[in-house]
């Protein structure tokens, strides 16, 4: 079956009693046992619920994996599996609230983590010590979109026996498959593709082994960081125009790389389909796709507040995957917690922006940009 | 603004307070008033809710009409459209509709005295011949459901004007992505927004567009006082469905174009009844008022055996009385949508147990024809 057609058909079936097409929403905290020492396999919905586990399968089978978890964030539950003294190598070109997670929360539970280009295979093994236990990879990078080898990583980290989490946000099961290509465990922010429309904040792990899968679920379990069955819903109501909503929005993205790249208020693209960017070859190898986000530099500092508030379809907030188009400011908002030496050695200055490509129609965000722009 | 950006930014939806992307659901049934004197602009849900106008304002906005109206479910749209009207009106239906509409004009509203008469609108000419001068609207559906019979819209909104006659279209099936038959001359558009509009099998709802302020004054008096109003959750689920409405539409037409043209050429096949075929005797018309054919189709096998064993050797598509979904849905249309119609005037439309129809959903299309293929086998393997 095509990844398309497990899409649409998430949660199809499961209720068999009466049909349903959608799946139920279990809006309980509870279950009724049969009887002193029985469970239906349902007791309380922090332990699981039918419709997060709806969702958790669903996640699981078209990741390819052999469990899927739910979480309020993925990244927090992540970080539990390890232990103080533990050393973890992280992708340099991340998330300023991965940065933050790791710098605050982590080093406060004695983790050590060291930043790492992982498109320097060598600066990676280099970073590497006894301790290390994990390589923690986003591909592609946020949100200078460098494509990061898995193939390699994957290898380099079987080699030293260590664990490789992909953050998979960017791109989903859809265009990439780390899990098949042998990583360990596979993290989402839920908020963006999988839910797509803005409007639910979640985060899902999906893990390649049964020992992971069994670590997880106890640290689901005993924190209890776990999504409301509504926003489970809504998580799987998203999961079924997946194909439909990433097909368009990266044909979109591609029309408006091309675009901007030609502009001459633009100084550079960051976007893995255009030929010269320097992972676009790995990406068509890796990917079935190029994904709807791109960045790029304006001309200058002070065309960045003016674009920012002359633009009227794509709106200034703070998130990507969803349906309407979303623009950030890196500098100032999503990576401000990396701390400014770091932005500056990996190209995040102050004139970038970091473009979510949403659905409406490719031809209105290119006249947004263009009027955005002016007078160049 | 292109009508795909529309569906995304209707220019209601971010509460300006808080700049939220997503409109807030107002799960409130009464709005405080700042004293005794002073009533705001919301009151009581059922009068009006915040999330419910969001919706309102979209449907109407993207209908190309000025008000719109959220109800509970597609019936009650239409049962609200056809209450503007009074006893001893005369009321024109269109013969190929939907059987719960058929269900509602031909044994309900006769017990409110209006005088009902059903009319095969593909040819105008017939709806000419059936106007008498208490003849007061005039409703129509095209394509029809299930045999995608097309009515001229413009043509029949004409000569309705000229008899001083409203004219209802239900938009259904093609949505206003497609279809926008308020632009064409019709006076009220009514909604099954459960299908394409919310998208997803999962909330019942209907609308009501017009860009008559003396139509949407009844509408929303009848609104307010049957009170058959669509809850504020519903209304943002909706909300929500809209906003994929275009990539959803367009990949189920795509994969309802190759499906109508390869069932074509399947031999246990007898016809398929589509916009999209070249061979369909509604086609030209249907492009010059719609921008596409939709991701609904209708194929009739060869006797109702096979019709039976190919619904039930489906794996992929749901068997269910419904349509526009993400996932495919196939039903057996004279038991199922339309067993409301008595069998002889269903056997008189050609609507009979020889016939399925098919909701193409958003499945790979691959995957659909290899279902349908393993289907037909067995369906030709009963003959035999």
């Amino acid at each position: 079956m095509k990844l398309a057609t497990q899409l649409v058909q998430v949660g199809v079936g499961r209720d068999r009693e009466t049909g349903a097409i959608s799946m139920p929403i279990y809006q309980t905290a509870t279950f009724r046992h049969p009887g002193l020492g029985q469970s239906t396999g349902y007791d309380y919905s922090r332990s699981g619920n039918p419709t997060r586990q709806a969702l958790e399968e669903s996640m699981c089978s078209l990741e390819g994996g052999k469990r899927g978890m739910a979480f309020a964030s993925g990244m927090a539950a992540v970080m539990q599996l390890f232990r103080p003294g533990d050393h973890l190598l992280v992708c340099d070109d991340t998330y300023g609230g991965t940065y933050r997670l790791f710098a605050t929360l982590g080093a406060a539970n004695g983790l050590k983590f060291s930043l790492t280009d992982l498109t320097d295979l060598d600066a990676l093994t280099g970073n590497i010590t006894p301790t290390t236990r994990a390589i923690f990879v986003k591909t592609p990078t946020n949100p200078l979109m460098k494509i990061i080898d898995l193939e390699a990583i994957i290898g380099i980290a079987k080699r030293y026996g260590i664990l490789v989490i992909v953050d998979n946000t960017f791109f989903t099961s859809y265009l990439q498959r780390p899990l098949e290509m042998g990583a360990d465990l596979v993290v989402y922010s839920a908020t963006k593709y999988i839910g797509g429309h803005n409007d639910v904040v979640a985060g899902l792990v999906v893990c390649g082994s049964e020992e992971l899968g069994e670590k997880l679920a106890f640290i689901q379990n005993v924190a209890g960081a776990v999504p409301g069955p509504l926003d489970c819903w809504l998580l799987l109501r998203g999961l079924k125009t997946l194909a439909a909503r990433l097909e368009w929005a990266q044909a979109s993205a591609l029309h408006l790389a091309r675009f901007l790249d030609q502009h001459p208020g633009v100084k550079k693209v960051y976007f893995p389909g255009l030929p010269g960017h320097p992972g676009h070859e790995l990406c068509k190898k890796q990917a079935r796709g190029f994904g709807a986000m791109l960045s790029f530099e304006v001309k200058s500092k002070e065309m960045v507040a003016q674009v920012l508030e002359k633009l009227k379809i794509i709106s200034f907030a703070e998130s990507l995957g969803g349906v309407e188009s979303l623009i950030t400011y890196p500098e100032t908002q999503t990576h401000a917690d990396v701390p400014t030496e770091v932005r500056r050695r990996l190209g995040i200055n102050e004139c970038l922006l970091r473009l979510s490509v949403g659905l409406e129609d490719a031809c209105d965000l290119e006249a947004d940009l263009s009027q955005a722009l002016r007078p160049w | 603004m292109g009508k795909g950006t529309k569906l995304i930014h209707s220019g209601h939806e971010v509460d300006e307070a808080t700049g939220a992307v997503s409109a807030p659901i107002y799960q409130s049934v009464i709005f405080a008033q700042p004293d005794v004197d002073t009533v705001g602009k919301w009151e009581y849900t059922r009068a009006g809710n915040p999330t419910r106008a969001v919706l309102e304002e979209t449907i109407a906005e993207l209908e190309g009409g000025k008000y719109g109206f959220a109800f509970g479910s597609g019936m009650a749209a239409i049962a609200a459209a056809f209450f503007i009207f009074s006893a001893g009106d005369h009321i024109l239906v269109a013969q190929d509709i939907y059987g719960g509409t058929f269900r509602f004009v031909h044994r309900l509203l006769p017990r409110f005295g209006f005088k009902v008469e059903f009319v095969d609108t593909s040819d105008i000419n017939n709806i000419k011949n059936a106007i008498r001068p208490e003849t007061r609207a005039l409703f129509l559906e095209t394509p029809s459901n299930p045999l995608m019979k097309i009515t001229d819209l413009g043509a029949a909104a004409n000569l309705a004007r000229e008899h001083n006659i409203v004219t209802i279209a239900d938009n259904t099936l093609m949505t206003p992505y497609l279809q926008r038959p308020l632009e064409l001359g019709i006076d009220i558009v009514v909604h099954s927004a459960t299908k394409y509009l919310g998208g997803h099998s999962d909330c019942l709802a209907g609308l009501v567009v017009t860009g008559k302020e003396r139509l949407a004054k009844e509408i929303r008096f009848i609104q307010n006082s049957i009170g058959a109003v669509l809850a504020p959750h519903d209304c943002w689920l909706i909300l929500r469905g809209i906003k994929t409405l275009k990539v959803r539409m367009e990949q189920q037409q795509q994969t309802a174009v190759l499906l109508a043209e390869w069932l074509s050429s399947q031999p246990e096949v007898v016809e398929v009844f589509y916009p999209g075929l070249p061979g369909h005797p509604g086609r030209e018309l249907h492009f010059s008022q719609a921008e596409g054919a939709g991701g609904v189709l209708s194929f009739r096998l060869q006797n109702q055996e096979q019709a039976r064993r190919l619904i039930n050797s489906l794996h992929l598509p749901v068997i269910a009385s419904s349509l526009g979904a993400v996932e495919s849905i196939v039903s057996l249309p004279a038991t199922m949508s339309h067993a409301a119609i008595p069998e002889e005037t269903r056997r008189k439309l050609g609507l009979t147990r020889e016939l399925v129809r098919l909701s193409v959903g958003l499945e790979d299309f691959e995957d659909l024809q290899a279902d349908l293929t393993q289907a037909l086998e067995v369906a030709r393997l009963s003959q035999d």
